[in-house]
């Protein structure tokens, strides 16, 4: 059990089509992780501001409606969440539905289907909670005024409150976009061949187990890292002026 | 649906069960040892280890706790056998453990960082002038008052990590989310067997989380 | 204009107005002073509905608030408001603050709407900090802007809750000097306040409460000239507050 190290072994061509060589599995792995959590951070974001907003408004219905779903998204695994949507809710489908699912969508599609509608709903539950905390942190006067002023509920939410709460929680927000990342590989156990599975599958043809996880823990860790730069520079580019921490009191 | 094979399959799911409590409990505390660790260095004033500490940090935060397992889980035949020289057979459970402990822990050393942040230097400087060494001080004084601050957060990363345990499902690894799946599977109902495993999930972490909740308030005081 | 009628109201258990009942005719100033605690921040609320009231009824303009058909917002719009701590958006600059509710509430051209705020801010004497931010002015700057943004919406009132108390010392003038050339001009005002001064120069009326209720309630000159003729709670007060 000698181990070689190898790091040619990227460009080597793979057993399984001519022209092409390991580094390709990374780069199209890459491609699903990406496309996997943009489209579930866009769910997120949409749900979580929607049910943010719900937990504040005084209703005390629609916040409850808010409260439970962020309990229940929160505290099942994120790994038996996806079993239900990928397993069990294609079962519950009404017919047309289901034989779309299993038989017209390939495995791969389905299998992004169900990943996405998950981390989407999940993170949503984290974004929502973002959300509440950004608003609850404004000072009550803030809607006060803006009801003196004449402005109804929803104008108040998106004139007032959701601009001031969304600078303030741009740093946590940021992690949960880089968290969103992360979870995206939990698809690998569905058989969506994103960058973790194909690092796997990498390290079951080659033998170069370490070099290919070596590899991907730098482009996760690169791709951590650019997240973060950007979203410090959106963080500065909507920071007004005049205030140095908002809400930080 | 049909629900009734459960109670059957409930002893072979408490044996589940016992794994991912047991694999909890100890990620928990090899984490914070490790973790404080870690924070200690942060705060050294050795350029250094600090450093160490820091790239340490940064690498495990930005990568998914499930690619340390799987990469673990594969690798360590063979870190043992650079190690000791011969083939030492450890199971799943040890480098899910190892994983979990060495993941955990860039997570731990953070909230531990704050909390020790958040002692007023002065107590350092009251400790120093009784006379106290730095690692005196750190022990009785600055830790134990860290400590008592940040339960409230390391509880909640604590639930969290329970919740992850379930990951293991990647290398086969018998947790209570896998039994109910494998005994599900075995009997034809697999959806019940998984929504009863969601239940279990969702009311553990809910009642800790609440726990958690109420112990906060009453810290706060 | 505004018509307060045996107006109550209770958190839970507690009462905090009891029976309130007072009017403001148009063109009036009419200061409300009290204890703090004594329900003056809260009546000056309920009157463009901020805070809710069980019993009795406003009428604002002859509409009424207790009847639950009445739209408030369209309400509010006509009333103008300025508050204890400003509360200026602090995400918009100062133009944007004062055009944001013509806009978007009244549904007015934008253009006109920079237009009116440029001509409020050179009335309140801060045109040229049209682009700033509130962060980025003093605390008075920042009180007479929510003035001009109460004005922008071209109110039949202006109610003041505690206009000057967050402010510090030497701001408060700047603040009362506007508020004076306001009455002055003929603007229908209720201002809680304890600024005894502005209440000698502009008040028609001052209106003094404790505990929930309208203790006094009479003209500028008996509230200060016959002080004997007070009510022993009023002449406490007074005396406390007149030694500044």
């Amino acid at each position: 059990m000698d181990y070689n190290w190898d790091w040619g072994v990227f460009f080597r061509e793979t057993t399984f089509e001519p022209g092409e060589i390991y580094l390709d599995w990374f780069i199209y792995g890459l491609g699903w992780t990406i496309a996997i959590a943009l489209v579930g951070w866009a769910i997120a974001l949409l749900l979580g501001s929607l049910l943010g907003v719900l937990r504040t408004v005084p209703n005390r219905w629609l916040s409850g409606i808010a409260t439970v779903y962020v309990e229940i998204f929160r505290n099942v695994p994120l790994l038996v969440q996806l079993f239900i949507w990928y397993f069990l809710i294609p079962d519950l489908l009404p017919e047309p539905l289901q034989q779309w699912y299993k038989l017209d969508l390939s495995p791969a599609a389905s299998a992004y289907l169900s990943v996405v509608i998950c981390l989407g709903l999940f993170t949503a539950a984290r974004v929502c909670e973002l959300v509440r905390t950004g608003i609850q942190a404004l000072p009550k006067g803030q809607s006060s005024t803006a009801l003196a002023l004449g402005f109804r509920l929803p104008q108040i939410y998106r004139q007032v409150l959701l601009p001031q709460a969304f600078r303030i929680i741009i740093p946590p927000l940021t992690s949960e976009f880089l968290n969103i990342f992360k979870n995206s590989s939990v698809a690998s156990l569905i058989g969506l061949m994103e960058l973790l599975a194909q690092t796997r599958q990498t390290a079951e043809f080659t033998a170069n187990l370490f070099e290919a996880f070596i590899l991907t823990t730098l482009i996760y860790f690169s791709l951590n890292m650019s997240l973060m730069l950007l979203m410090r520079y959106v963080e500065k580019k909507v920071a007004v002026p005049g205030l140095i921490a908002m809400g930080g009191k | 649906m049909d629900f009734s094979p459960i109670p059957n399959e409930l002893p072979a799911m408490w044996e589940g069960m016992q794994l991912t409590l047991k694999m909890t409990v100890l990620g928990v505390l090899g984490g914070v040892l490790f973790g404080t660790l870690l924070a200690l260095l942060r705060l050294s004033h050795n350029r250094l280890l600090a450093g160490i500490a820091t790239g340490y940090v940064n690498i495990f935060r930005s990568i998914p706790l499930l690619l340390v397992i799987i990469w673990f889980y594969l690798a360590v035949p063979f870190v043992l056998r650079w190690i000791t020289g011969a083939d030492t057979p450890v199971g799943a459970f040890a480098s899910c453990l190892t994983a979990f402990i060495m993941f955990e822990a860039a997570f731990f050393c953070e909230i531990v960082r704050a909390g020790i942040q958040s002692i007023p230097r002065g107590q350092v400087s009251a400790a120093q002038a009784l006379g106290m060494s730095y690692g005196q001080s750190m022990r009785l004084v600055i830790l134990p008052q860290a400590f008592r601050k940040m339960t409230p957060l390391l509880l909640q990363q604590s639930i969290i990590l329970f919740q992850d345990t379930s990951l293991v499902y990647s290398v086969g690894l018998m947790d209570f989310l896998n039994t109910a799946r494998s005994r599900g599977d075995n009997i034809g109902q697999p959806h019940e067997f998984l929504i009863f495993a969601g239940l279990v999930y969702f009311l553990i972490s809910f009642a800790a989380s609440r726990l958690v909740k109420h112990l906060q308030k009453r810290l706060a005081v | 204009m505004i018509s307060i009628d045996k107006v109550s109201k209770w958190y839970g258990d507690f009462q905090v107005l009891t029976d309130c009942t007072t009017q403001v005719q148009k063109g009036e100033v009419v200061v409300v002073c009290g204890p703090s605690g004594s329900g003056k921040s809260t009546l000056i609320k309920c009157i463009n509905a901020l805070e809710p009231f069980q019993k009795g009824d406003i009428a604002v303009d002859g509409v009424s608030l207790a009847n639950p058909k009445t739209d408030l917002p369209k309400l509010r719009a006509r009333v103008g408001m300025v508050f204890q701590h400003f509360e200026l958006f602090p995400h918009l600059s100062i133009i944007d603050n004062l055009t944001i509710a013509p806009v978007k509430v009244l549904g007015r051209d934008k253009t006109e709407a920079v237009a009116k705020g440029h001509q409020l801010l050179e009335r309140v004497g801060l045109k040229d900090h049209a682009s700033k931010h509130p962060g980025q002015l003093s605390g008075g700057q920042q009180q007479r802007v929510a003035i001009a943004r109460a004005l922008a919406m071209d109110p039949i009132v202006m109610l003041f809750d505690e206009p000057t108390s967050a402010l510090d010392p030497e701001m408060v003038n700047e603040v009362l000097d506007v508020m004076v050339q306001l009455a002055q001009e003929g603007m229908t005002m209720m201002c809680v306040t304890h600024e005894m001064g502005f209440a000698r120069k502009v008040a028609s009326r001052v209106i003094f409460m404790d505990q929930g209720k309208i203790i006094e309630d009479c003209a500028k000159e008996s509230f200060f000239g016959d002080t004997t003729a007070r009510s022993e709670r009023a002449q406490q007060f007074l005396a406390k507050i007149l030694q500044h």
